[in-house]
């Protein structure tokens, strides 16, 4: 089966600090990471590649040329090759600019190497949390989608896939046939990690790509083709802070709690 | 779509429903729709949409919480959601009936499906806002109230009637506000929980306007096999009036059982930090917090939680904040309004005895 992974790289947000002063972010020093969510999605391509071996693993993304380094892990964990897309004109894109160019990227994909089976992306990048460009893909590329997958089957000749799509109280179990979107979250596997064949492994290429090489239609790119703008970006402001609660003891200590409580008709 | 700004009208909330029910953050939308269509002028509407199959009777629950029109899209293959169906007669109807502002819930459900919508509109989607405003005046007091930013390039008389969507980013470090100058309609999913819903009144009525659904089984290619409820404790966090949540600082998922004891005492639910879900202490439904849900109880009890912003991102517009923490320099203090420094395991059976005193 021919497979595309979306992956992302994106900034580790557990290392991002705040400067107390200014209010900025701190991102000097922050590590760029494959965001969480699309190792899963490529862990999910991999368990597929191992059971049938056949499968090829297409790892895209789009970001500036550093991205090479995540997606160099990605072959180090077993892709076959990777496609970065990486050009100023698409700088500054939303969502659905992201997913135009994105979508261009696996026209170009598709134009080169004929049609795939299966796109898996992450639910959603850490950075942004949307969960908005997968299915904006699937959009572009009139794939049924199926988001939130947390268990994956394939049919034995490969054109059915099953899937349980996760639900707040449960779960759904769908059925879709072959070419199909799959956003994937982290209840789906767990990746493995890069190994030492993958890493010295000289093979294997990461293709970079600007735009004129996919062709992508730069009216639809970029900052200015980008239905949403930012309009004012900020740090929230913390909560003024309280009072520590007096008392020798335990016991103490909570009993003045409650006797404030009931003070201010809290309880 | 059209590129005249003007011709788009009302406020549409995608009434949300699941098996005959209508979710809850498809009434606080409509609460919160009220007070952005006041905001616009007089002849703004509220609309609530509802999609299903033998769904009427769920137009009056939405009148009665503040819909002043129900647009109905009915049709067999509605009865569960799937994407395409949902996305198909949606985006028609928002051809159609040219809403100006579209807003879904941030479920599982619409943050698939709204997505789906903005694509083939051709609009934008803003993801997981926490803060609606269409008045710069009453942006510039919000922002104020709770943030960083200067105001002083803002202009509280502009006549600027645009959808400024607040949503934290970066994990909660970051805030923007987003906005979709140019395409119509404007369009955000809003993380349940965050918005009010307005006061039921009994008997409140207004209009129902049936919209004809064209779809047709080959326009649904995903096939839903079954649903299924899992049968563990369900956490309704977002209803709760008390939460008390653990975090690292329990030591070990044994931990939860003081939690829940806790919880029972004072009939609360039990929320947790995302390091403990991490670690595989308890089930992400009780995770509160940027990635998790956001919570507004009267009273949060923040227990051996440190207070990570992605955790603070969730819980901060808590009415009361109480944290108790070993560590005197935990982050959590800066937000609590009572702070104990101590033993979680000393102090918490301590609570549960005076709180029936």
């Amino acid at each position: 089966m021919k497979v595309i992974v979306c992956a992302k790289q994106v900034p580790d947000t557990n290392e991002i600090k705040i400067n107390p002063e200014t209010g900025a972010l701190i991102r000097d020093g922050v590590p760029s990471i494959l965001n969480p969510d699309d190792a899963n999605a490529l862990e999910e391509a991999l368990k597929l590649k191992d059971q049938r071996p056949d499968t090829h693993i297409t790892v895209i993304s789009m970001g500036p040329p550093q991205a090479t380094d995540m997606l160099f892990e990605c072959l180090a964990m077993g892709a076959d090759e990777a496609i970065l897309l990486s050009d100023r004109a698409v700088g500054g894109s939303d969502t659905f600019a992201t997913s135009n160019a994105l979508s261009a990227v696996i026209d170009k994909y598709v134009k080169e190497f004929g049609p795939y089976d299966i796109i898996f992306g992450g639910r959603q990048a850490i950075d942004g949390d949307t969960a908005q460009v997968g299915p904006q893909i699937a959009e572009k590329q009139h794939l049924p989608q199926v988001t939130y997958v947390v268990d994956f089957q394939v049919s034995e000749d490969g054109k059915t896939v099953t899937v349980k799509r996760q639900l707040e109280d449960g779960y759904e179990v769908i059925e879709v046939n072959t070419p199909c979107m799959l956003t994937c979250t982290k209840e789906l596997n767990e990746p493995r990690y890069m190994s030492m064949k993958g890493i010295f492994n000289k093979d294997k290429k990461i293709t970079v790509w600007n735009a004129a090489d996919c062709e992508v239609d730069l009216t639809v790119v970029g900052l200015k083709a980008s239905p949403t703008n930012v309009f004012r970006s900020f740090t929230p402001r913390p909560k003024g802070k309280g009072s520590m609660v007096a008392g020798d003891t335990e016991a103490e200590i909570a009993a003045n709690l409650i006797a404030s409580f009931k003070e201010k008709h809290i309880i | 779509m059209s590129t005249n700004l003007a011709d788009y009208k009302n406020i549409w909330v995608f009434a949300e429903q699941r098996q005959g029910k209508i979710m809850g953050v498809a009434l606080e939308l409509i609460g919160e729709a009220t007070k952005l269509a006041k905001d616009i002028d007089d002849e703004t509407k509220v609309c609530a949409v509802l999609v299903g199959n033998g769904i009427d009777h769920l137009a009056q629950e939405c009148f009665e919480y503040g819909a002043d029109m129900v647009y109905m899209l009915q049709h067999p293959l509605l009865e569960n959601f799937t994407t395409d169906a949902y996305a198909k007669v949606m985006t028609e109807a928002m051809e159609e009936y040219k809403p100006d502002i579209v807003l879904y819930g941030a479920t599982h459900i619409g943050r698939d499906l709204a997505p789906r919508i903005a694509a083939r509109a051709h609009t934008g989607l803003t993801a997981d806002c926490t803060h609606l405003d269409v008045s710069v005046a009453k942006y510039i007091e919000f922002a104020k109230a709770n943030t960083t930013l200067d105001t002083s390039t803002l202009d509280p008389n502009s006549p600027d009637k645009g959808l400024k969507m607040t949503r934290p980013a970066f994990g909660g470090n970051l805030m923007a506000t987003i906005i979709s100058p140019r395409t119509r309609p404007q369009m955000a999913t809003v993380r349940p929980g965050v918005m009010s819903k307005n006061e039921r009144v009994e008997g409140r009525t207004g209009e129902v306007v049936n919209v004809a659904v064209k779809l047709e089984e080959a326009d649904v290619r995903t096939k839903v096999l079954e649903i299924v409820k899992e049968a563990k404790e369900m956490v309704s966090l977002t209803d709760a009036d008390i939460i008390c949540s653990g975090g690292r600082g329990l030591g070990g998922p044994e931990g939860f059982e003081l939690i829940k004891a806790f919880a029972d005492k004072v009939g609360g639910v039990v929320g947790s930090s995302r390091a403990c879900v991490d670690n595989g202490w308890i089930d992400h439904a009780h995770q509160v917090g940027q990635t998790g849900t956001t919570v507004k109880p009267q009273i949060y009890f923040a227990c051996g939680i440190s207070g990570a912003i992605q955790h603070l991102a969730g819980m901060q517009n808590s009415d009361i904040i109480v944290a108790i923490n070993k560590d005197p320099d935990a982050p959590i203090f800066e937000v609590a309004d009572y702070g104990i420094v101590g033993d979680l395991y000393k102090v918490i059976p301590q609570i549960m005895e005076a709180w029936d005193k």
